[in-house]
C-alpha cells in the first residue's frame, strides 16, 4: 500500500467526509482516492483560503474536514487561519511542499521557505516528513491533535518524500 | 400590509437594513444563520441572539463558504448567510466553489451598501460597474437577483428560506451604520453553543 492509500484510510479512521483542496502533483494519489469514494465529498476551491472557511462550517454542523493543498497555497491562508485561532476549531491540513531540495523554479523558493515559519506564527502545530513511509502516521497524529485537542495541525510532506519536479 | 412601516428607506429611497433584516429574521424558522463581519453581524444580532447564528468577526471574505461547510454538514437544515459587499467581493471566487458544490439547502444575502461601512464609508467596488449576481450567475448560480426598492423586497424571505439552492441575493441597501449591537466576540463560545444547539 503507498501512502496516498494509507492517508485514505487515515482520513476514514478519522471520519473526515469532506476535503477541501486545490490539487498538486504530490496529492493526485490521495484526492482520486477520495473521489472515488461514496463515503467522501472533495470540494475543490479557488483559492486555499476559501477552505479554512469551509473547516469552520463543516465543525459548526458537526461534520470533520481536511485541507489538502500545496504550499504556496498555505500564504493564502494566513489571515484565514486568524479564525481558526479565535474559534479554536480543528484544523487538520496535509501539505506537499515545493521550494525546497532541489527544487527547478525558483518562483516557488520564497513560500516554501516560508511555509513553516508563517504557520507556526499563526498558531499552527506542523510536522514535517521526509520518509513517505511516515506521511501516513504523522497524519494521523495531526488528525488526533486536530479533533481531539480542537488545534490546527498540519503535515508538511518534504519534497524529498515526493520527488522533486523537474520539468 | 403597509410595507412602508415594514421597509423604511432614506431620503434617497433606498431600504434601511435594519428592519430589512429584522423582518427576515422573523421569518427564518429553524434556519441557521452565518454572518460576515461587521454590519451584517452587528444587524443580525440586533434582531435577536440565537444559537443558531454564527457571527464573523474577523475573516473577511470567509462568510460564504462557512455556510457551505454548513450546508454541506447540514443537509436537512436550511442554512443561510448574510453579508456585506466587501466581504462578498473578497471571496467572490467561492461562489464558483459553492456554484460547483451546489447544495440545495443553502441562500446567501449580500446587504450591498456599497461602502466599506466599518473603515469609514470608503466607496466599494459594487458601486461601480460590478454586478455581483451577474458574477454569481456566471459562477453557476441558476438563481442570482439583485434587488432593491421596497417592492422587490417582498419576495426576499422566500428565497432566502424557501427557494432551491445556492441562492445568491443582492439586497442594494442604504449606506451609513445603524447602532452597533455586539453579540459575543468569543469565537469558541460562539462555535459550542451553535453546535451545542443542533
Amino acid at each position: 500500500m503507498g501512502w496516498s492509500e494509507e492517508v485514505f484510510a487515515v482520513l476514514d479512521t478519522h471520519q473526515v467526509d469532506t476535503i477541501a483542496t486545490v490539487p498538486d502533483a504530490g496529492l493526485t494519489g490521495v484526492l482520486s482516492l477520495c473521489e472515488q469514494s461514496k463515503s467522501k465529498q472533495v470540494v475543490t476551491l479557488t483559492t486555499e483560503e476559501e477552505g479554512v472557511g469551509l473547516m469552520l462550517g463543516l465543525w459548526l454542523g458537526k461534520k470533520r474536514g481536511a485541507l489538502l493543498m500545496q504550499s504556496s497555497g498555505v500564504g493564502n491562508c494566513i489571515n484565514a487561519l486568524s479564525v481558526v485561532a479565535s474559534t479554536r476549531i480543528p484544523c487538520a491540513m496535509l501539505i506537499t511542499m515545493r521550494g525546497q531540495w532541489g527544487e527547478f523554479n525558483p518562483w516557488q523558493v520564497p513560500m516554501g521557505h516560508a511555509t513553516q515559519p508563517v504557520m507556526e506564527q499563526m498558531g499552527v502545530y506542523c510536522y514535517s516528513v521526509e520518509d513517505a513511509g511516515q506521511i501516513a502516521e504523522t497524519f494521523d497524529a495531526a488528525c488526533g491533535l486536530a479533533f481531539n485537542g480542537g488545534f490546527a495541525a498540519a503535515v508538511l510532506i518534504h519534497q524529498r518524500a515526493l520527488g522533486t519536479k523537474v520539468f | 400590509m403597509d410595507q412602508h412601516v415594514k421597509f423604511p428607506v432614506d431620503e434617497e429611497g433606498r431600504l434601511r437594513r435594519r428592519p430589512l433584516v429584522a423582518d427576515l429574521m422573523s421569518k427564518r424558522g429553524d434556519a441557521l444563520v452565518v454572518t460576515g463581519l461587521g454590519s451584517a453581524t452587528y444587524d443580525v444580532a440586533a434582531a435577536g441572539d440565537s444559537d443558531n447564528n454564527f457571527y464573523f468577526w474577523g475573516g473577511m471574505g470567509l462568510t460564504a463558504m462557512t455556510g457551505l461547510g454548513l450546508a454541506i454538514a447540514q443537509p436537512e437544515r436550511r442554512v443561510v448567510v448574510l453579508t456585506g459587499d466587501g466581504d462578498m467581493m473578497m471571496g467572490i471566487g467561492s461562489l464558483a466553489t459553492i456554484a460547483a458544490a451546489a447544495p440545495s439547502n443553502l441562500a446567501i444575502l449580500v446587504l450591498d451598501n456599497e461602502r466599506f461601512g466599518e473603515t469609514g464609508e470608503q466607496i466599494g467596488l459594487s458601486a461601480g460597474r460590478t454586478d455581483m449576481a451577474q458574477m454569481a450567475k456566471g459562477a453557476g448560480f441558476e438563481t442570482a437577483v439583485t434587488l432593491a426598492g421596497e417592492d422587490e423586497m417582498a419576495g426576499l424571505a422566500e428565497l432566502l428560506f424557501e427557494t432551491p439552492g445556492p441562492v445568491f441575493c443582492v439586497a442594494k441597501v442604504a449606506p451609513g451604520n445603524d447602532e452597533r449591537v455586539l453579540p459575543s466576540t468569543d469565537g469558541a463560545h460562539l462555535v459550542r453553543r451553535f453546535r451545542d444547539a443542533l
